[in-house]
């Protein structure tokens, strides 16, 4: 369960940032999603070193954890397309594993690509689909919601 | 649904759509930059949709190479002909038997109606192309039909 979820347009600004409901600073982690932005676009850069270890990640989405920090991890994912999406998790949270991470980020994907396609969305506009926000209610963490379903 | 009927069905609503969009718009010569300005918003959200789950593109010309086959293939049900490329931006898509242009005619009668049907298809490529991050100019040319030529003039900055 994530404590906040990002959604960045090609151009690197923000489409949709979802923080969970208790916490106290929200600009905070608009802060933190910003300046992972950075190493995603290192990770993304081709012009990089092509060392036959990263020639697998050249051709994935998911991009792994982009940086510790005390409080947080983040983990990001980036489409064909340059839509970058970003994960914040706590860094308390151990029973999070690298592939409930991979399976989350494959849904919002699919939760994006829904809204693309919808005729009344217009491209490069903030995301205000019910559907796309039922999707990642369902993952951030809620302090109502205590079960551990991601 | 089958390929087989998506394939018919896009091909008669093709033609009814340019057949509405010239009856209803007065101006004849905004008929096919509306057509193209159409295809463009169905082709990003194609391109979202298709590049789902395909790997990460690394450059240009595997961007073209999925527009060639896989993109190519969903709408048409066949690959392109032939891809040339200069090398400096410049790539042409030719298609033998474009499919929507072989049951108007084959050889030249109707070769002025051409552009009209190909106006929506431009505006496909340009559209999966701005969605993957390439910028550019999508023409089309009919020497002789079912065949079409588009040509795609990439803008580099």
């Amino acid at each position: 369960m994530a404590v906040c979820i990002a959604v960045i347009a090609k151009e690197n600004y923000p489409l949709y940032i979802r923080c969970s409901a208790n916490v106290e600073d929200e600009l905070k982690f608009h802060f933190t999603v910003h300046t992972s932005l950075d190493v995603v676009e290192e990770k993304i850069s081709s012009t990089g070193k092509t060392s036959t270890a990263r020639a697998p990640d050249m051709r994935e989405f998911y991009l792994g954890q982009l940086y510790p920090s005390e409080d947080y991890r983040i983990y990001g994912y980036v489409t064909n397309t340059k839509v970058k999406f970003v994960m914040v998790v706590e860094a308390s949270n151990t029973q999070i594993r690298d592939n409930d991470v991979r399976s989350m980020f494959r849904r919002l994907h699919n939760a994006y690509t829904s809204v693309v396609c919808n005729p009344f969305y217009i491209l490069g506009s903030n995301i205000s689909s019910k559907a796309f926000e039922k999707v990642v209610a369902g993952m951030i963490v809620d302090e109502q919601k205590k079960e551990l379903f991601t | 649904m089958t390929d087989n009927a998506s394939g018919v069905l896009f091909d008669l609503l093709h033609s009814q759509l340019v057949a509405y969009i010239y009856s209803t718009i007065d101006n004849k010569n905004k008929c096919v930059s509306q057509l193209e300005s159409l295809g463009f918003r169905i082709g990003v959200s194609l391109g979202e949709q298709l590049t789902k789950d395909l790997p990460r593109f690394r450059d240009e010309l595997e961007v073209m190479k999925f527009i060639c086959r896989d993109f190519w293939s969903s709408l048409y049900q066949k690959q392109v002909d032939n891809l040339r490329t200069n090398h400096q931006g410049v790539y042409v898509l030719q298609d033998n038997a474009f499919k929507l242009l072989t049951h108007i005619s084959v050889g030249k009668q109707y070769l002025d109606c051409a552009p009209r049907y190909l106006a929506l298809s431009c505006g496909l490529i340009r559209g999966v192309l701005s969605n993957l991050g390439v910028k550019s100019v999508v023409t089309s040319e009919v020497i002789s039909m079912p065949s079409a030529k588009f040509q795609i003039m990439v803008q580099r900055t």
